[in-house]
């Protein structure tokens, strides 16, 4: 119950997100999927920003966590910038007509 | 100062997310939609790093930069030189990237937070989550690059695979639980979630990839949302929960184009009944066309309409059909384009790449508006594609596609079908649409048989 109580605020935010996130592709026409799939593959990539929030809290001396932390950035790093930029090209090719 | 700072750049950054993703299901707003989320990001990560409270010492920041940029340049020059083609198994492979983001903070952020079992749960959720789809990403990445084509089905693979997923949310829960501290424990863990990724993944069929890479897609989003809710960052979770739900709702979507339900997909129904099915239908003769009679019927037809597959993509024909479409029309040809729903690897997947080679919008046509027109044309050139044009999908209740929604091409005067050889098509069940008495085959390489039909109307 208590968790229920400290966190009332993220649930909320969380249960009307995801409604957000059903309304706003509602309506999408089939030409758009793969575009829109490549495009909200490259915003999940947002979780880098967790991996630049662990890189900056790790301790200086511990090796494996630098390690590890570095490959997480590169990895997200991967995802953002390789998901938008493959998503531009795919529209791109919209935009010409 | 910092900390607001980083809330109104999180605040923007996550309006710029759902106005992105709403501009981009829309044709006219698409790439501008795109930019916009791809601006929120850059911003979200450059103040998450310049406004961090604490005293961070140089050479970490050295490290995250020197990530930053060899992610960019790789991710950039791989997305710019990908052949169109070839999208969506780039798309799964950034996929992956991201859940193993996800996956590697769930194990460096565990022994941070023993004993807080909120915290726990967040961290374990995101690292079983993001660990599935790492490797069930990679899984879809080799099917649709061909290194992987058959399907791999262990015995009682749904049993196998139910009792695995429970296995390893029960050794999650237990571990959020018992809060054990054990590097150990935590790589088991991944360990296992990595090989019910792989399960999860490999008795699916690679027609069924671009649902699999959505679903997981989803997977994803999840795991970035359970790491918002880990370090109560918001723009973690607007665009992770975004994702998610718009993820979930995609993959139900394409579904639905195909006619199958979510459920059928995962547990597997194509591939394991198609031996069986068609082959004790009683089969017919093949007929052979040669290029220059195709070049005549097409000549003198007035309505022509192409029905292109994945085969044509593969063979990078989507040049010279442009061509062709646009001397037929010189002669006064009509000539459309049938869409259907889930042609090429992925549902609109068609519709970029003949986009790509300059094919008119208004000529695309989907497959709701083209089937009744059929039956006013004369010739349809089917190009690479099989599954979508097999009328068993209509007739044959054993098929494994039967159900799915299908172009009628049977309803037009002649059926033109180019094809490498006589291999069955991706879902691997053959065709009796070949076998049809209005049906030519005419056989070769899509782009080298085009190019001679193209330079022998041109002779006309």
């Amino acid at each position: 119950m208590n968790f229920l109580s400290t966190h009332e605020m993220t649930i909320y935010f969380v249960v009307l997100s995801i409604f957000v996130g059903i309304e706003v592709i509602g309506r999408v026409p089939t030409v758009l999927h793969t575009p829109l799939m490549s495009g909200a593959n490259a915003i999940h990539g947002v979780v880098i920003v967790g991996a630049i929030y662990v890189m900056l809290n790790v301790e200086p001396s511990d090796y494996v966590a630098l390690a590890l932390g570095f490959l997480a950035v590169l990895l997200g790093t991967l995802n953002v910038v390789g998901g938008f930029v493959v998503t531009d090209r795919m529209l791109e090719m919209f935009k010409k007509k | 100062m910092s900390h607001s700072i980083i809330s109104i750049a999180y605040l923007i950054g996550s309006v710029t997310f759902v106005m992105g993703l709403k501009m981009m299901s829309n044709p006219k707003t698409a790439r501008n939609g795109n930019l916009v989320a791809a601006a929120g990001m850059i911003l979200a990560i450059l103040v998450t790093i310049l406004f961090h409270e604490r005293e961070v010492p140089g050479f970490v920041y050295g490290l995250i930069f020197a990530a930053i940029g060899i992610g960019t340049v790789v991710g950039w020059m791989a997305a710019k030189k990908v052949q169109m083609t070839k999208m969506p198994e780039l798309v799964s492979l950034f996929n992956g990237m991201g859940g193993a983001c996800a996956a590697l903070i769930g194990l460096m952020e565990y022994h941070h937070n023993l004993g807080n079992t909120g915290a726990l749960l967040s961290i374990v959720a995101g690292l079983i989550i993001g660990s599935v789809s790492f490797s069930g990403s990679i899984i879809a990445f080799l099917k649709l690059n061909g290194t992987m084509n058959q399907p791999i089905r262990l015995p009682q693979y749904n049993s196998i695979n139910t009792l695995l997923m429970a296995a390893v949310v029960a050794f999650g829960g237990w571990v959020v639980v018992a809060s054990p501290d054990s590097q150990a424990i935590l790589f088991a863990l991944f360990g296992a979630a990595i090989v019910y990724g792989i399960l999860f993944t490999v008795p699916i069929g690679g027609a069924d990839m671009p649902v699999v890479i959505s679903l997981l897609n989803s997977f994803t989003g999840l795991a970035a949302a359970f790491g918002g809710f880990l370090y109560d960052n918001k723009i973690m979770l607007t665009g992770g929960i975004l994702v998610g739900s718009a993820g979930t709702l995609l993959t139900l979507v394409m579904c639905e184009a195909m006619n199958r339900p979510l459920s059928n997909v995962i547990f597997g129904a194509f591939g394991g009944s198609s031996a069986a099915a068609g082959s004790n239908t009683e089969k017919g003769s093949i007929k052979d066309i040669s290029v220059s009679d195709t070049a005549t019927l097409m000549n003198y037809s007035k309505k022509v309409v192409i029905v292109p597959g994945y085969g044509l993509a593969v063979a990078q024909a989507q040049h010279v059909i442009h061509e062709l479409e646009t001397i037929l029309e010189e002669r006064g040809v009509e000539v459309k384009y049938a869409i259907h729903p889930v042609a090429g690897r992925m549902p609109g997947h068609m519709n970029v790449l003949l986009a790509e080679s300059n094919v008119s919008y208004d000529k695309l046509v989907e497959m709701e508006e083209i089937n009744p027109e059929f039956s006013s044309t004369d010739v349809v050139l089917v190009v690479g594609a099989n599954d979508v044009v097999n009328p068993a999908a209509k007739t044959d209740p054993s098929s494994p596609i039967y159900g799915m929604p299908i172009l009628d091409v049977e309803n037009s005067t002649h059926i033109i079908v180019n094809k490498r050889s006589m291999n069955a098509g991706y879902a691997g069940i053959d065709n009796d649409l070949f076998y049809n008495p209005k049906t030519s085959m005419l056989f070769g390489d899509a782009k080298g048989v085009l190019t001679k039909l193209v330079s022998e109307l041109k002779t006309m």
